[in-house]
């Protein structure tokens, strides 16, 4: 496809009716978690719209990120948003390799310099000189440096890559950072997720494609959009939680009549996603419908936060309280101050006073 | 070895689902509001059902108590689109899906008429124009 076509006259060469584009229109407004007011603006914008060059690196990471993006369960909104972008590195789902991969990069990032799209899923592992993860030779901490120059924006897809993730985890052996502790000076956006909802990555892709620009983001850099509210707040289940009704046990009545996991260790509370309404596997479920806790996986350091099935903490958000918190679960102060050293978002995350639902309802 | 029968699974029924955790009613007392704006300002009004956070039979709960009205339309263009007026009068479900048969997107539509099933305006003179071309060529043909 030329590359100074836009999406609209894409559409209609390859037959589309302007009834179909609304629909097009229609469903990616709601992919993209857009009210459905929106979708004239939405229409506007994707005719006009014209073809991005996206490079994807793929670093200290399991290709979760990429099974997921693959299992969307709307083939006809991605794949078209997929054959309007250019796609011009991804290792795992390019037919290149080698030699030539790496020379598909460097032609995209020569021709596209300052406009591309660059998507990183994965952590950067920097211990050592970065030389834990190495594709081709280099580094993904060097290589992140070179492909972040030329890049208009960053996504930053998983959690790896938001924060670290999985790799970044006491005791941390690689040194792993998330792409914006390396990178500062782009606009950087987070698709957190162990791993990402399908729907959420391309939502976010369609947004960039329709708008040209990246979406309102939180304080931890994930769009609003999709991240605005708690699982707790849109979960189905939450009828159950304000009248009291909780499972004790996976096995118990409780449990068979799908009350609140809250007891069970469900960190729905303190995490901020969009499974609750978008769900998974076609909008079938998602874990909490399935019977099992929130795991709190698009969080920073959600896996050094405590057993999944223990009771639920909430962090603090200020120096006194994560001090005071630290005393009163009867760590040592040394370790209190020790927690203050490290960095505010780690800080955040790792000091924890356990809550009764009295707490979190106010009383 | 065990069946999938003795696995210790309870399906509620569909009332029993929405009588319990009460996530229907919400959307019933918004399409009452969208109906009272269509009637005072002639204000249409759409609402993502995707958006909602529904427990597993709520969706068919919601279209079990919104029923079936007089109106069907299938618009078969990108995927089909499959439109219904329940039996609440200007109260439409609206549901995409892709050519796979896949739900894209589900929306009520309280409005005199789902904006989809109107023909778009560039289509119309563009109509004009077929309908000239095949006409002329006829006339090209009859004339030869």
């Amino acid at each position: 496809m030329n590359n100074d076509k836009t999406l609209g006259e894409h559409l209609r060469e390859r037959g589309i009716s302007r009834r179909g584009f609304m629909q097009f229109c229609a469903a990616t407004a709601s992919l993209m978690a857009l009210p459905p007011s929106m979708v004239p603006a939405v229409a506007a914008a994707l005719e006009k719209a014209r073809r991005p060059s996206v490079i994807w690196r793929s670093f200290q990471e399991c290709t979760g990120c990429t099974e997921s993006l693959t299992r969307s369960h709307a083939p006809t909104v991605e794949s078209l948003i997929f054959d309007h972008i250019s796609l011009d590195y991804h290792h795992t789902l390019q037919a290149a390799s080698g030699e030539a991969a790496e020379e598909a990069r460097r032609i995209a990032m020569e021709e596209n310099h300052g406009k591309y799209l660059l998507v990183v899923d994965g952590s950067i592992p920097q211990k050592d000189g970065g030389i834990y993860s190495t594709i081709a030779g280099i580094t993904n901490l060097d290589m992140l440096k070179e492909v972040a120059e030329g890049a208009a924006a960053i996504i930053a897809v998983g959690t790896c890559a938001a924060y670290g993730g999985l790799p970044y985890a006491d005791p941390n052996p690689t040194g792993a950072a998330s792409v914006s502790d390396i990178i500062q000076d782009k606009p950087i956006l987070n698709v957190p997720g162990c791993p990402p909802i399908p729907t959420v990555i391309t939502g976010v892709l369609a947004h960039y494609l329709t708008f040209g620009t990246l979406p309102e983001l939180d304080h931890l850099g994930r769009p609003k959009a999709f991240y605005g509210q708690s699982i707790h707040d849109r979960c189905y289940r939450r009828p159950f939680y304000e009248r009291g009704l909780f499972a004790e046990t996976f096995d118990d009545e409780g449990a068979k009549k799908g009350w609140c996991l809250f007891k069970l260790g469900c960190k729905g509370p303190t995490t901020y996603n969009a499974c609750a309404t978008a769900k998974w596997n076609e909008g079938t479920s998602f874990p909490i419908q399935a019977g099992h806790g929130c795991i709190g996986c698009s969080e920073p350091s959600f896996w050094d936060r405590g057993g999944f099935y223990d009771a639920l903490s909430v962090p603090t958000d200020d120096a006194g309280n994560i001090l005071l918190g630290a005393a009163v679960a009867g760590a040592a102060a040394g370790a209190a101050v020790g927690f203050m050293n490290r960095n505010k978002k780690d800080a955040a995350t790792r000091a924890h006073e356990t809550v009764t639902v009295d707490d979190l309802n106010g009383d | 070895m065990s069946h999938i029968q003795d696995i210790p699974i309870t399906v509620l029924d569909r009332q029993g689902s929405q009588a319990q955790t009460g996530n229907v009613l919400p959307i019933l007392n918004e399409i009452r509001y969208a109906l009272a704006l269509l009637v005072a300002k002639g204000t249409s009004t759409t609402i993502d059902l995707s958006a909602i956070p529904f427990a597993p039979g709520d969706r068919e709960e919601l279209e079990r108590i919104l029923g079936q009205g007089e109106v069907s339309a299938l618009i078969d263009a990108l995927g089909e689109t499959r439109i219904r007026e329940t039996d609440y009068r200007g109260v439409w479900l609206v549901s995409h899906h892709s050519p796979q048969g896949d739900n894209l997107a589900t929306q009520i539509e309280v409005t005199r008429t789902p904006s989809l099933v109107s023909t778009p305006e560039q289509d119309i003179p563009d109509a004009v124009d077929a309908l000239d071309d095949y006409l002329n060529s006829q006339l090209t043909q009859e004339s030869a």
